[in-house]
């Protein structure tokens, strides 16, 4: 209780005494904590890797210049097939994850047991990294695109789904139940009431989500998923470091270029 | 005609927001539904559409019982049954032109209402509406470009293209200035006389009841504690409905005050109050 009384007069802190006491134990404790934790770090480190490593990076960046640029044109396949990925990928997902985000929802679900089975698929999605669901795909359906395009897509579906059925939970109710009121039937009040509420999330959420897969979809190659990964894994593993250098470039230009996309959608659609 | 019997409903939480009540409203009665806050008010009106399931009673509308009706049979009556809220209740993000169409959605099938594909009747309709309701050349905006009292005259057009026997309004006014309130209460009523609706009107403003209603009656804990004519609501009466205060007196005024002519502001209790916010006022 914040509140006590000295000499007739009313005294407020922020803590009483048995919570300031306890705060400031919390914070010995996880100072210690935080202390150990570096002990064993530093214990786990041959730090005469690390005392050369600005020497070895600097190395590095001198083995990458110049960029290879004579190889430049092979990589414009393997571009498309990434920003291929990406797209398909996402738009799998969001696909999938509409109809899973209204069971999902509360407020549209049609049972709870449903309610409880999208939430599982979402989280099941969410709790895999793409790269682990390409590892897998790749592993069941041979190296290729298509694990590519399946990775993204079941990534995307957790990380879209939870968004979705977020924004239809936030919705105003009276408009849906103002719908509701004139005898519309439950697909004209979802699509009346509540679908023009969470449309510009949707949106949004569309485009962010296939901006972060251009960028994921970029690394589905060092596990054999297709898109320019492939390339990157090459050179790297054939030590061609100008190579390395110019799919860096050609990467960074494309990431730059989903950037300007998904900012010019969501300002035109919302 | 609309008869309430025996309704009753108990919320979830175990709140009894309406006790038994017995009502009947005949055609074309404009009733005011006054009582202090959480007295049921909003639940006894949406408990005759049943956006509320009513525990008990029942529902009479003209021959029809509506706490019998399975899911079809109900929307199909609520077609019939329009609804006006206090804070508009538009979609915001659709054209003033839609939302007035949507008070249709009951007789178009899921494709015409998606590809807004409406009779041309209707349409010829919401304009008449938006029209008789002082918005002629609003139909293309959206609807979150609307003051409050632009939006409240969409609610009504799209109450009203539902073409209804009974019109459900619960406080159309409550976030309205005085002078708006007014004209929306009156453009309710009048669009009520011109088509004979049965209306209940649930209002915090006593003064406005009186002016726009035909009858009033007066909720207490779930239980109607008043049900007559609009000059009716004595001082015990208001407290019965409200409660104790001095129902004689301005806001504003202090005791000794008392005596300024009692028996006008009797006969018409809190009117004097409106009449300092709005000069010209007569009840
Ligand atoms: N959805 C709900 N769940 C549980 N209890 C509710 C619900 N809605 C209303 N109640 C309760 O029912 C009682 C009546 O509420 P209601 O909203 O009908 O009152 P009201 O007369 O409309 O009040 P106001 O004038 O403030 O709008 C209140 O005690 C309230 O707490
Ligand atoms: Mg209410």
């Amino acid at each position: 209780m914040p509140v006590s009384e000295l000499n007739g007069q009313k005294i407020w802190q922020r803590r009483d005494r048995p919570t300031a006491i306890k705060h400031w134990l919390m914070w010995l404790v996880g100072t210690l904590i935080v202390l150990w934790c570096w002990q064993i770090i530093s214990d786990a480190t041959t730090w005469a890797f690390v005392r050369d490593s600005p020497e070895q990076a600097m190395q590095l960046i001198a083995r990458m210049f110049p960029p290879n640029v004579a190889y430049a044109p092979t990589l414009v396949r393997p571009l498309w097939d990434t920003l291929n990925i990406a797209t398909l990928g996402s738009i799998m997902g969001v696909a999938i994850a509409l109809p899973i985000s209204f069971l999902a929802a509360t407020n549209t679900t049609p049972h709870p047991i449903v309610r409880s089975i999208a939430l599982l698929m979402i989280v099941t999605s969410r709790s895999i990294n793409s790269l682990i669901w390409a590892l897998l795909l790749v592993a069941i359906l041979g190296p290729g695109l298509l694990a590519g395009v399946l990775a993204i897509g079941l990534r995307s579906i957790g990380f879209v789904g939870k968004l979705f059925f977020e924004a239809i939970e936030e919705i105003d109710r009276e408009p849906v139940e103002a719908v509701t009121a004139t005898g519309a039937s439950e697909l004209q009040v979802l699509s009346y009431g509540i679908v023009p509420q969470v449309l510009p999330t949707f949106v949004g959420v569309s485009v962010f989500r296939w901006d972060i897969n251009i960028r994921e979809s970029t690394v589905l190659g060092l596990v054999g998923a297709g898109g320019i990964g492939v390339q990157l894994s090459a050179a790297v593993n054939g030590l061609q470091w100008g190579r390395v250098c110019t799919i860096f470039i050609v990467i960074f230009l494309m990431v730059l270029f989903s950037e300007w996309v998904s900012a010019k959608a969501r300002k035109e659609i919302i | 005609m609309l008869r309430l019997e025996n309704l009753d409903k108990q919320y979830p939480t175990g709140d009894r927001a309406v006790k038994g009540v017995n009502l009947t409203i005949p055609e074309g009665q404009v009733l005011a539904l006054i009582g202090p806050s959480g007295a049921g008010k909003s639940t006894l009106i949406r408990c005759i559409n049943r956006l509320v399931e009513p525990t008990s009673g029942h529902i009479w509308l003209d021959t029809q019982d509506l706490t019998r009706l399975n899911t079809a049979a109900l929307r199909r009556a609520r077609r019939k049954i329009g609804m006006i809220f206090q804070e508009y209740a538009l979609v915001e993000r659709l054209t003033v032109m839609e939302n007035v169409l949507s008070g249709q959605l009951g007789y178009v099938n899921f494709w015409q209402s998606w590809f807004r594909k409406f009779p041309q009747s209707t349409i010829d309709e919401a304009f008449r509406l938006l029209h008789r309701v002082g918005l002629d050349s609003f139909a293309d905006k959206r609807a979150d470009a609307l003051s409050g009292g632009q939006r409240q005259r969409v609610g009504i057009a799209r109450a009203l293209l539902q073409n209804p026997n009974l019109l459900l309004v619960d406080e159309p006014t409550a976030s309205l200035d005085p002078k708006t309130s007014r004209q929306i209460m009156r453009l309710i009523t009048e669009l009520a006389r011109e088509r004979d609706l049965s209306v209940i009107i649930n209002i915090h403003d006593v003064p406005l009841a009186q002016m726009f209603a035909q009858r009033i009656v007066g909720l207490r804990m779930g239980e109607v504690v008043y049900d007559g004519p609009t000059d009716g609501l004595t001082p015990d009466v208001l407290t019965q409905i409200y409660g104790e205060e001095d129902w004689t007196t301005d806001a504003d005024s202090d005791a000794d005050s008392e005596d300024a002519d009692e028996a006008a502001a009797t006969k018409t209790p809190m009117t004097s109050t409106l009449s300092d916010v709005i000069p010209g006022v007569t009840s």
